[in-house]
């Protein structure tokens, strides 16, 4: 027996893809292995660890517990879809590069969606409100102590008063 | 005049790459190529310990998209032997390693019996249900206690469950221990915890029919040895296997053991089904089927005299090795060997006996070892300060070697096989300096302070001494193309420490070329097929110290050719900007790029700037276009093998809070004092001290193994199994540096890796033990654990009184 698909249309980083896909498979797994967006890390698949975090019209969303059939009619955005239409770094990806706020890399793209979200609704964190931004994230290399500095980096950077 | 790239705050230039989501880990490989990958899965034994009766797998075929399933009785060849026991101990007398697939018998809760490959991972794990195990279940040996009292054994034939016993001494300790006017003993304990990179393992494979040649590409910690154990396993020559690893999503140790039976088994059935085959890991098998680390218990007796010096030390302990020995005695012999730190012992006599159980194996964390052998030496000085009503600091600085006294012997053989001489170092500097950084002799005003707040502190210290950079090798290539641009290659892997930024400041400083024009390639045995691994703290030693020479290679080379060309002197020249030039006649110059073109005689012109290299050119007619003492093209090539181990150390000190009601423990200051001789990027070294610092923070509060009576890890997931997140490392972590070079390599460093993380569990077991005032022997501590002790201990004072009374 074969399984049964389902056509679906998602639009991820403004471009519309079509799409048959099982009603089990995963929204990391499609966005990694059907679309070929692998920025995208999927690091524990219980939804804990953070790292497959895209966003849904802007707000944070594990893809790992989010079955692709059910994120249609939404604006989705990945790692990819966080710099300049020119290749630039966005505010968030430059601060983590100032920063040295990443090591491995493999959580990374979850932080920068996380952060991303994060600073559109509290755009001025106070120290305390960049650790709680990202503490629903694990990271396994840097201790935490240059991702939360490059939170309020990307602050100043989305705001122009801070040169890179 | 080019700026000075080594010891700059450089920017990484692999995250320009990993910033844009255009990484490319072992997940994401073969993703676009032509024909779609197929997937494996594999069936994990369900039992700690049980023999295999019947393994039925009718009903997987009928899965649609299944397209093959292994068990042991279809494997052949080397496959059908066991894997190989790695580092080979004249000690480890009973070694033992698993089978690719389970042969009769499973020793812990996930090894693999059954590999299943699919159209996708889907489809594989449907297949691996529908395979029916008959199953004869056995006692399982689970935890070092069950281990030692050998009720039960983990191999019929391993009797005791003793894998290895070894035992080393320098001095008499026993008449040392005699004669000292005071002696204590201890007894200690650390639990399992594990490496846990956010990616896990991974493999791909892809046979070409075309070439003959397999390429595979693994999550790995040492390319070179997956590529020698896959031609091996799969009788291929070593010149019909390319290993690529590509990025990788953290290491810490445990990608170094290999290979594990998913990075044969996919070549395997990559070459059978002439397809491209993906093994990726899920978090549950990470748990289960990958390896852990840590658990020991230690028995301590110590002799010393009035002012706390150490006379004679005794050490015995029971290291948990798991079911499998793959990695040897690694691990026991860095916590027997680095256990004695900063210090000199006068005599010191340590045995330890590695044992099996019916758990996942045992292989190196972060550290390897040296965790458990500085909890152990530093609760020894902490004892030793309590029972003479001496300052901590002030015992420890009495028994420091001293920087006069180096090179030193400590008369023991280290990891590598090698004497275990420390080459530099100046302990007595780093403890002031890591006093002055934690307010050392402050902390009795902030004691009282927080008492009168209701509040309870305590304050550790704790110091360390890290064999880093053992050998034997590593080669690196440096090739200046026709551009000018450097392209350099070493064949040790990368895991985040920033490799191809510190390679290329190293290689800019000699070239005199900008950062930005060069590229380095780590883990690739098509462009480096001589190398060892990334363990130990050993890249910006090991590698780091072969591309400095590989590039002085090269710039030797450029400036012999830049002469001739010049019609100047070797001495007279300069490289700047990636021009070589006559001091003091910027007129007179000729770019790399240039050279690297006369550097290669040319019969065929293949764009205007290689005209200039044709053979009516170039060249006196008289000569040989390449000299006999020469090659074509601006290349350096060279490895670095040093004699021994470097040894980088470090010192700790943490203050806590330890809550009065819920017994949580707070982190109120963290400081770290840290020596890894001179240093390539500060930046990234403060980078790995913050990380493992955080690591630490887990191992010593609250990462364990669960592990019931039958061998299952109960916390088999991140829900459980509690790694911290930015809530639970300190807010800030004062650093500070002193670097005393090596003189064992030419670029004066020493390795940073694993520093962060080895001297944890020591200073927190410090600091709540000064705040609670009553002893710590065992790590982690949760907070019920501590209330629990706290209770224990309120009894046994009432138990006290009673008698007193």
């Amino acid at each position: 027996m074969s399984e049964e698909r389902h056509e679906i249309r998602l639009e991820v980083n403004g471009a519309s893809y079509d799409l048959a896909v099982p009603a089990r498979r995963l929204l990391s797994d499609v966005l990694r292995h059907d679309l070929g967006l692998t920025g995208t890390h999927v690091g524990c698949e219980h939804g804990v660890c953070g790292a497959c975090t895209v966003l849904f019209d802007g707000a944070p969303v594990r893809s790992c517990l989010v079955l692709a059939v059910s994120a249609v009619d939404t604006e989705i955005t990945t790692v990819e879809g966080l710099g300049g239409p020119d290749g630039s770094l966005g505010p968030v990806q430059q601060a983590f590069l100032e920063c040295h706020g990443l090591q491995c890399g493999f959580c990374t793209p979850g932080f920068l969606t996380t952060i991303t979200a994060g600073l559109r609704d509290n755009p001025h964190p106070t120290r305390e409100e960049a650790r709680e931004m990202v503490a629903g994230n694990l990271c396994r290399c840097t201790g935490y102590h240059n991702i939360v500095k490059a939170v309020e980096r990307a602050a100043e950077l989305a705001h122009g008063t801070g040169t890179p | 005049m080019t700026t000075r790239l080594v010891g700059a705050k450089v920017q990484r230039v692999e995250d320009q790459r990993l910033l844009r989501g255009r990484g490319r880990y072992v997940d994401d490989v073969a993703v676009h190529a032509g024909t779609p990958t197929l997937h494996a899965a594999v069936l994990r034994s369900p039992h700690a310990h049980a023999r295999i009766v019947d393994i039925d797998v009718e009903g997987v075929l009928d899965v649609e998209g299944v397209h093959a399933v292994w068990t042991w009785e279809d494997l052949s060849g080397p496959m059908a032997d066991p894997l190989p026991l790695l580092i080979p101990h004249p000690a480890l007398t009973q070694g033992r390693t698993q089978y690719a697939l389970a042969r009769e018998e499973v020793n812990y809760v996930g090894e693999a019996v059954a590999f299943v490959v699919a159209d996708d991972r889907y489809l594989a794990e449907d297949a691996v249900d529908r395979i029916r195990v008959t199953w004869e279940p056995l006692p399982p040996v689970v935890g070092i206690d069950a281990a030692r009292a050998a009720e039960h054994l983990v191999h019929d034939d391993v009797p005791g469950n003793v894998g290895a016993r070894l035992e080393q001494e320098v001095g008499d300790t026993r008449a040392a221990l005699e004669r000292a006017p005071h002696r204590l003993s201890l007894d200690l304990a650390v639990e399992r915890s594990a490496s846990m990179p956010l990616e896990g393992r991974g493999v791909v494979a892809r046979w070409d029919p075309d070439v003959a040649r397999l390429q595979v590409w693994s999550s790995t910690q040492t390319a070179t040895g997956v590529r020698a154990a896959v031609a091996t396993k799969l009788g291929l020559d070593l010149a019909q296997v390319d290993v690529i690893t590509p990025d990788v999503g953290g290491g810490f140790g445990v990608k170094i053991n290999h290979p594990w039976p998913e990075e044969l088994l996919v070549p395997m059935a990559a070459r059978a089904l002439g397809r491209t085959v993906r093994f990726t890991e899920d978090r549950r098998e990470h748990f289960i089927s990958s390896a852990h680390e840590r658990a020991q218990l230690h028995h301590v007796e110590v002799g010393f005299d009035d002012d706390g010096r150490l006379l004679g030390l005794e050490v015995t302990f029971w290291h948990d090795h798991g079911a499998y020995t793959p990695y040897g005695l690694i691990v026991p012999i860095i916590t027997s060997t680095q256990l004695l730190g900063p210090y000199k012992p006068q005599a010191y006599r340590v045995v330890f006996e590695s044992l099996y159980t019916n758990t996942v194996m045992v292989t190196p964390y972060r550290g390897a070892g040296r965790p458990q052998g500085c909890f152990v030496m530093e609760r020894t000085m902490d004892a030793i300060a309590r029972e003479l009503g001496k300052d901590r600091a002030e015992v420890r600085a009495v028994n420091f070697i001293q920087p006069d006294e180096f090179p030193f012997d400590q008369g023991l053989v280290f990891q590598d096989g090698r004497e275990l001489e420390y080459d530099s170092g100046d302990y007595p500097a780093s403890l002031e300096k890591l006093k002055q950084l934690v307010d050392w002799d402050g902390f009795e005003g902030l004691r009282a302070e927080m008492a009168a707040q209701g509040r309870r502190v305590g304050i550790g210290l704790a110091c360390y001494v890290e064999g880093t950079g053992v050998g034997p090798y590593e080669g690196a290539h440096v090739h200046v193309e026709t551009s000018g641009k450097v392209k350099v290659a070493t064949g040790l892997t990368t895991q985040g420490q920033g490799h191809a930024t510190v390679f290329a400041q190293l290689v800019a400083d000699v070239l005199g070329v900008p950062l930005a024009d060069v590229e380095v390639v780590t883990g690739d045995t098509r462009r480096m097929p001589y190398a060892v691994g990334t363990f130990a703290s050993r890249s910006a030693v090991m590698s780091g110290s072969a591309v400095h020479l590989a590039a002085q290679r090269a710039r030797e080379k450029a400036l012999r050719i830049a002469a001739e060309a010049l019609e100047a002197e070797v001495d007279d020249l300069e490289i700047t900007d990636g021009v070589i030039s006559v001091k003091g006649s910027p007129g007179a110059s000729i770019d790399l790029g240039t050279v690297a073109v006369l550097s290669n005689p040319l019969r065929y012109a293949f764009d205007e700037a290689s005209k200039a290299a044709t053979q009516f050119s170039v060249g006196d007619p008289g000569r040989p276009p390449v000299p006999e003492d020469d090659e074509p093209g601006l290349e350096g090539r060279d490895f670095y093998s040093p004699e021994r181990s470097t040894f980088a150390s470090g010192m700790h000190a943490v203050v806590v809070e330890t809550d009065p009601d819920t017994a949580e423990v707070r982190i109120l200051k963290y400081a770290v004092v840290h020596d890894c001789g001179r240093l390539i990027n500060p930046m990234i070294v403060e980078g790995q001290i913050q990380g493992g610092v955080a690591q630490g923070v887990g191992g010593a509060l609250y990462e364990r193994m669960a592990y019931d009576d039958n061998g299952q890890l109960l916390n088999a997931s991140f829900m459980d199994f509690l790694m911290p997140y930015v809530t639970e490392v300190p807010e800030s972590i004062e650093i500070d540096h002193l670097e005393t070079p090596s003189p064992l390599n030419p670029i004066g460093v020493k390795g940073a890796g694993e520093a962060g993380v080895i001297p944890s569990a020591a200073v927190f077991a410090a600091a709540i033990e000064d705040a609670e005032g009553f002893p710590v022997t065992a790590m982690p501590i949760s907070p019920s654990e501590l209330f629990a002790l706290r209770e224990q201990h309120r009894e046994q004072h009432r138990e006290q009184h009673k008698e007193d009374a």
